[in-house]
């Protein structure tokens, strides 16, 4: 039963750190309704720049500020150069832009900051808690802890955000109706520059904290793979959902492969989330968290 | 003469006297055509590796005026490490150069698979070293295919006598237990069933346990190593998959003393970025890290020196990958050689002359003495019959700033491994309707 529990938390940890990049798909959807196939890329772009601007010298905190410089720059970019030529466009136009985009960024990241796989240290070891070890013989890691709490606090300042602030309900209002919102004089492309910028940052949260736990590199784009079925199961526009879709896949992903997996020759992590992701879909087409769709005839 | 009818005379005299001369140059020059990556997933590796391939030769050119007076030439053709575009670039480079691309060597296994069957009717030589197909060893079935150096049997096996050697003796690994973490692709289960010989041989537990592509993730694969509580594991990895190994086994504290590495687990890309959780970890290397070998001080101080080195960071200089690229440097150039000592010193050679020199490679501790790569990579001998030519690998270990080498070469099992080589080619062989050659007739 032990082994049981630390196979449980590990996932549910684990899940935390899918959620941070499920988190971005979710902004973006939420406010454009574009499904930004470049999240992953984005993710990549942040971490690099980051470990890029550190390796000038720069402080810690200055290089983060300034990384975050560059996701805002970015986020206006994409909205001035990618997004406002195709307004009123079909929304699988907006995705294919999206993906010709995930190249242009993996691309620009490594012309800018080169190719060079890079270490990331936040000052916290990935390693087993010793008391919770002596005392259960499970392993927590004082990494993943840290994760579940920079998720805590995100989750709840961009909830904060999207409640409490005028830019927050503009951001709300777009997502519900964009002509609406319009109408009664949301500037549009503003709340989207300020969408991507916010995304940009989630995804510079998102690189630090796997790219601390595996390394700057590109393979950080494969991240947003993870995100896809936590997207399905949570709902393309609740940013509660992006977590609980995570805890959810995480942890049923771990048990599946330690479980099933010994008995089906393993590695079924990597399918197993799309099966039930997919599952899911069956049944509650929305995700747990999303808005149902209704259209009136 | 009207002073344009003039200008224009004089333009086409140039240019046809610049054009000659180029033809010129490159009837006297031997081309190599790079298929490299240096963007895309892989560009850490493929920038080091081809990075000290290009510099390696650009030394050769510098301070040797080439092979005997033929220059080296190359031309890169970026693959991003995607066998499609691996296939592209074999055909746009193949009929370059005076006398079409000297040899292919893609650093891609699923890229060499692709163009298996089209090298032997290009007549160009397919050399892998250090990956590829490994029953291609068998020259007979395979004789424009040269998996050179070392091939992952070899290196498995090698590896079983390095944990064997750590537990005091082969008898010692009766009742031990290793975990084999690998890569779930055809690369990484090639060696599940020679490490499954080599279980029932030594009378070990192997247990294997796949991780799915990209391995970014790997808790459930470690926690189940903490359930089986191995003696050692292996890990059959490759990109982010090792670093994220390397961590893993942190968290769940198993050893990293008690980890080795195949050679694309062993790197300086795998390592760092794993920080002080890679301390201690092992791995295999068909070369060795370091600038402390008269090979690459020569590449210092002929090559950057005068400003004409390819590596755009400095540092990378002596890491295991830019190191790995100088190998292939002097492998493909002491082909050149040997096919020239036959067929004519300094003359430009074709695909079947340098077939012939890869067939007859030797380079022995004299020569590598010579080369300045006394240690830095293994003696080698190639026949018609064996198209590796080696099997010998050390062992290095980080030492949380750098590679320190464990190990003298270690020689592989060919005990165990030329039988399963062969049986693998002659099933190939049956398979394509190809007869192999006998090699008592080959000259």
């Amino acid at each position: 039963m032990q082994f049981f529990f630390e196979v449980l938390i590990g996932g549910l940890l684990s899940g935390v750190m899918y959620s941070f990049v499920a988190l971005g798909f979710v902004l973006i959807y939420k406010a454009s309704g574009v499904f930004n196939f470049a999240q992953g890329a984005m993710v990549f772009f942040a971490a690099l720049t980051f470990v890029g601007i550190l390796e000038t010298g720069v402080p810690f905190w200055l290089a983060l500020i300034l990384a975050f410089g560059a996701m805002v720059i970015l986020g206006i970019a994409t909205e001035r150069i990618v997004l406002r030529p195709m307004v009123n466009q079909p929304p699988i136009a907006l995705f294919m832009a999206t993906i010709g985009l995930t190249f242009l960024i993996e691309g620009l990241a490594q012309a800018m900051w080169g190719s060079s796989v890079r270490g990331l240290d936040l000052g916290i070891q990935d390693e087993p808690i010793a008391w919770i070890m002596d005392a259960t013989d499970i392993g927590v890691s004082k990494f993943d802890l840290f994760a579940a709490g920079v998720a805590a606090v995100l989750v709840t300042a961009l909830a904060l955000f999207f409640q409490y602030t005028r830019v927050g309900r503009a951001l709300r209002a777009v997502a519900d109706d964009h002509q609406a919102a319009l109408s009664i004089g949301i500037p549009l492309q503003t709340i989207w520059r300020i969408v991507w910028a916010v995304a940009g940052f989630v995804a510079l949260v998102a690189g630090l904290i796997w790219g601390a736990r595996n390394g700057v590199q590109f393979a950080l784009t494969f991240t947003a793979l993870k995100a896809l079925p936590v997207l399905i199961l949570g709902g393309f526009t609740s940013v509660p959902g992006a977590i609980v879709g995570g805890l959810i896949i995480g942890s049923t992903e771990k048990l599946a492969e330690v479980y099933l997996g010994a008995h089906v020759g393993g590695g079924i992590d990597a399918w197993f989330p799309y099966i039930l992701a997919l599952g899911f879909l069956l049944v509650r087409p929305e995700g747990l968290f999303g808005e149902k769709h209704i259209d009136r005839v | 003469m009207k002073l344009k009818t003039k200008l224009l005379l004089s333009a086409v005299a140039v240019s046809s006297v610049l054009s000659s001369s180029a033809v010129l140059a490159q009837a006297n020059e031997q081309f190599i055509g790079l298929p490299s990556y240096r963007v895309g997933p892989y560009a850490s590796g493929g920038s080091g590796i081809y990075g000290g391939w290009i510099d390696y030769m650009n030394l050769v050119n510098a301070r040797d005026g080439g092979v005997n007076g033929v220059k080296l030439s190359w031309e890169e053709c970026e693959t991003e490490y995607n066998t499609a575009r691996g296939v592209e670039c074999y055909e746009r480079l193949k009929s370059k150069g005076a006398s079409g691309n000297s040899a292919f060597m893609p650093l891609s296994t699923g890229i060499t698979y692709a163009v298996i069957d089209k090298v032997a009717q290009d007549k160009i030589p397919l050399v892998t070293i250090g990956y590829g197909r490994t029953d291609a060893s068998d020259g007979r079935v395979f004789p424009w295919v040269f998996p050179l150096l070392t091939n992952y049997w070899s290196q498995s096996t090698a590896k079983i006598k390095f944990i064997g050697q750590r537990e005091g003796g082969m008898d010692k690994l009766k009742g031990k237990k290793i975990v084999n973490i690998y890569h779930d692709s055809a690369y990484g289960k090639e060696t599940i069933p020679l490490l499954d010989v080599q279980a029932a041989k030594y009378g070990f537990t192997v247990v294997h346990i796949p991780v799915s592509h990209p391995g970014n993730e790997q808790q459930s694969q470690w926690l189940r190593v903490r359930q089986e509580k191995p003696d050692w594991v292996i890990l059959r990895g490759w990109g982010v998959m090792n670093p994220t190994a390397i961590k893993a086994a942190a968290k769940i504290g198993f050893p990293r003393d008690k980890m080795v590495g195949v050679w694309w687990s062993g790197a300086e890309e795998d390592t760092v970025p794993a920080g002080a959780a890679a301390k201690g970890f092992i791995t295999a290397g068909f070369n060795v890290a370091g600038t402390n070998y008269p090979v690459i001080k020569a590449i210092q101080d002929k090559v950057y020196k005068p400003g004409n080195g390819n590596m755009e960071d400095k540092a990378r200089i002596g890491s295991v990958y830019y190191n790995r690229g100088v190998v292939h440097g002097i492998i493909a150039v002491e082909a050149i050689r040997t096919a020239q000592e036959k067929f004519g010193k300094g003359k430009v050679m074709t695909g079947e002359q340098m077939r012939w020199g890869f067939e007859h490679l030797d380079i022995d501790a004299k020569r590598l003495k010579a080369l300045g790569a006394e240690g830095f990579m293994p003696d080698m001998k190639v026949t018609c019959l064996d198209h590796e030519g080696s099997g010998k690998v050390k062992f290095q270990q980080w030492d949380g700033k750098q590679w320190k080498v464990l190990t003298d070469w270690i020689d592989a099992d060919k005990s165990i491994v030329r039988p399963m080589i062969e049986e693998s080619a002659a099933k190939y062989a049956k398979e394509k309707g190809i007869t192999p050659r006998d090699c008592s007739k080959e000259g």
